[in-house]
């Protein structure tokens, strides 16, 4: 109780895989032997319209289950969204972390939505076109978030990630070597560290 | 071996581990994953079930009862509308004394349209002789789904069961979890014992009727037969709460006490939020102020003299209602736990219902200490200035 829970909000647009970040980040650091939540927020799903998961991480069991209000860290999967929602709201200025899928700099992004706390950017769009093929910004920004807050090793995260593609892809080893190239392409990628 | 399941995992996987000889479904929102990951259990050859895709809730609990008369093992799931549309189904189920096992996802009823978490849809459900188990997370949800196989099969209950989780905040939330091993699980709950069964008894030259017109000569000896396997199922959910724990580390019974030796005020909780006021409650511990939870794990029956036992004696006591009973007076939950306190001969404890949470309203951390402050505040003073209040509504 005394240790804080590391809570984790991803933003994206429905159908970019801001759940399944969620699902296969909680997993990635349930490997690491830490107790974990994962959980989307359920409206009417759409494609394309704004969505948010959350992940709860922590070295002991995780009773709290009231919706997460000051994340420590925010993921935006879709830079589109920065300016038509407020993706800081409930973020620490002093503490708190904000990781932005785009091309432009911090800075840039910073003055782009007058916030003064620390923000990261990785071009994981990008990335993921030139790994995957296509435009599924997800895995990447994984790679950027473990890089970022160090909460679990980048290698547990590969290794499960890999274990679970595997799984879902059973027929396609190339999605399974795209997506784990693009978590460390963005894990050496990310600016502002 | 320590995994990540949401809620509907967890049912789907205890469902498969029970490998029961039926499952008659419909889907519905949140629930529909419980049947669907299941039905694909089956199509992988991994359970001996009999699916039953069925074009209504109404046809799900007909055809568990039509399985479950035969002798077998029957099993299902659901949620708001679909329960709703059970109705007539549920009290059949109990009627004919049919160890049922059922999942329910919470979920409010319409209207308005709401797909999210209340607990109005099982608490309807309360006098239709079900025995309802609540879980505060998904590991409670697995473990009680297991347990009600055997509480619904024992020879002294046969009542049909129904084990629920808060719909989407356990049912989609993926979380660590102990799960058992299949022969574990199947060692458990075993086989079904032998019932009184329409087909065999057909086969034997003996046949039965089950379900036949009773008027007034034998009905209420029958009735009375069904509510003696309420009032033997509070002996018998211990004991299998207890078997559990011997077995698996994890001690079941009516209710959880948390931090309550010393309280003077208590908050009595159903449900996921039980785990979020935990917290709240360890803080406001280490700023001294005497607040103990009561966890309501079993609804019905209704531990009624085991929660004045351990109630008595307390100056003030809140009651979370998560579901609104439209009686102009209070919550639910509330005059259940007024009737349990009610026979304290002397320093009877003051009572104060919150209604909260309503078609899925998160319930915050400063909502959950905000009642806390509230019952340490009528313990404090000796009086009650209210009791009902709304908490978490625009008003």
């Amino acid at each position: 109780m005394t240790e804080k829970v590391f809570e984790v909000r991803w933003h994206g647009r429905g159908g970019q895989g801001a759940k399944t970040a969620a699902l296969l980040f909680g997993d990635a650091a349930l490997s690491t032997g830490k107790y974990i939540q994962a959980f989307p927020e359920y409206g009417p799903e759409r494609m394309g319209a704004p969505v948010q998961s959350f992940n709860r991480i922590s070295n002991n069991p995780i009773r709290d289950h009231s919706g997460i209000e000051r994340p420590d860290v925010v993921v935006v999967l879709d830079v589109t969204l920065v300016g038509q929602i407020d993706v800081t709201d409930g973020l620490d200025p002093d503490k708190g972390l904000l990781i932005v899928n785009t091309p432009l700099g911090p800075e840039e992004i910073k003055k782009k939505i007058g916030y003064s706390g620390r923000v990261y950017t990785v071009d994981a769009s990008r990335i993921a076109k030139e790994t995957i093929g296509r435009d599924i910004p997800n895995t990447p920004m994984m790679g950027a978030l473990v890089r970022v807050t160090g909460v679990i090793d980048v290698d547990n995260l590969l290794e499960d990630t890999k274990k679970k593609l595997e799984k879902k892809f059973r027929n396609r080893p190339e999605i399974v070597e795209g997506n784990i190239s693009a978590i460390k392409r963005a894990y050496n990628e990310v600016k502002g560290v | 071996m320590k995994v990540a399941r949401t809620g509907n995992e967890a049912f789907a996987e205890a469902m498969r581990q029970i490998n029961p000889d039926v499952v008659a479904a419909y889907p519905i929102t949140p629930a529909t994953e419980i049947v669907q990951i299941f039905s694909q259990f089956v199509a992988d050859g991994l359970v001996k079930t009999e699916f039953v895709a069925v074009e209504s809730e109404h046809s799900a609990m007909s055809a568990c009862i039509g399985a479950s008369a035969s002798g077998v093992r029957a099993m299902t799931g659901t949620s708001s509308q679909g329960l709703a549309l059970m109705w007539e189904m549920l009290y059949i189920a109990a009627g004919l004394r049919l160890p049922i096992i059922m999942s329910v996802v919470n979920r409010t009823l319409s209207s308005p349209i709401n797909i999210h978490c209340d607990h109005s849809d099982t608490i309807g459900a309360r006098d239709s002789g079900w025995i309802q188990l609540f879980s505060e997370n998904v590991q409670e949800a697995y473990d009680n789904l297991i347990q009600a196989v055997r509480i619904a099969e024992h020879p002294d209950v046969k009542l049909p069961v129904m084990a629920t989780t808060d719909g989407f905040i356990l049912s989609h939330c993926l979380e660590t979890m102990d799960m058992l091993l299949d022969e574990d699980v199947q060692a458990f709950v075993g086989e079904p014992p032998e019932r009184p069964n329409l087909i065999k008894s057909v086969k034997d030259g003996k046949p039965i009727t089950l379900g036949a017109l009773d008027l007034q000569d034998y009905y209420f000896e029958h009735k009375r037969q069904s509510a003696e396997g309420m009032f033997n199922a509070k002996k018998v959910i211990p004991e299998i709460g207890k078997e559990f724990g011997q077995k698996f580390g994890r001690t079941y019974t009516f209710f959880e006490e948390y931090r309550m030796d010393d309280a003077e005020a208590v908050v009595i909780v159903m449900g996921s939020t039980t785990g979020t006021a935990k917290d709240v409650v360890d803080v406001m511990r280490e700023e001294g102020k005497k607040i103990g939870i009561l966890k309501l794990r079993v609804y019905r029956p209704f531990p009624a003299e085991e929660l004045a036992r351990v109630l008595k004696g307390k100056k003030a006591i809140g009651v979370m209602d998560r579901a609104e009973g439209m009686s102009a007076t209070t919550g639910p939950v509330y005059p259940d736990i007024c009737a349990a306190l009610y026979d304290i001969p002397e320093g009877r404890p003051l009572l104060l219902d919150y209604i909260y949470g309503l078609g899925g309203r998160d319930v915050t951390k400063e909502d959950i200490r905000y009642i806390c402050e509230e019952i340490l505040k009528t313990a404090d003073t000796g009086k009650k200035d209210y009791t009902l209040k709304y908490v978490g509504v625009r008003e």
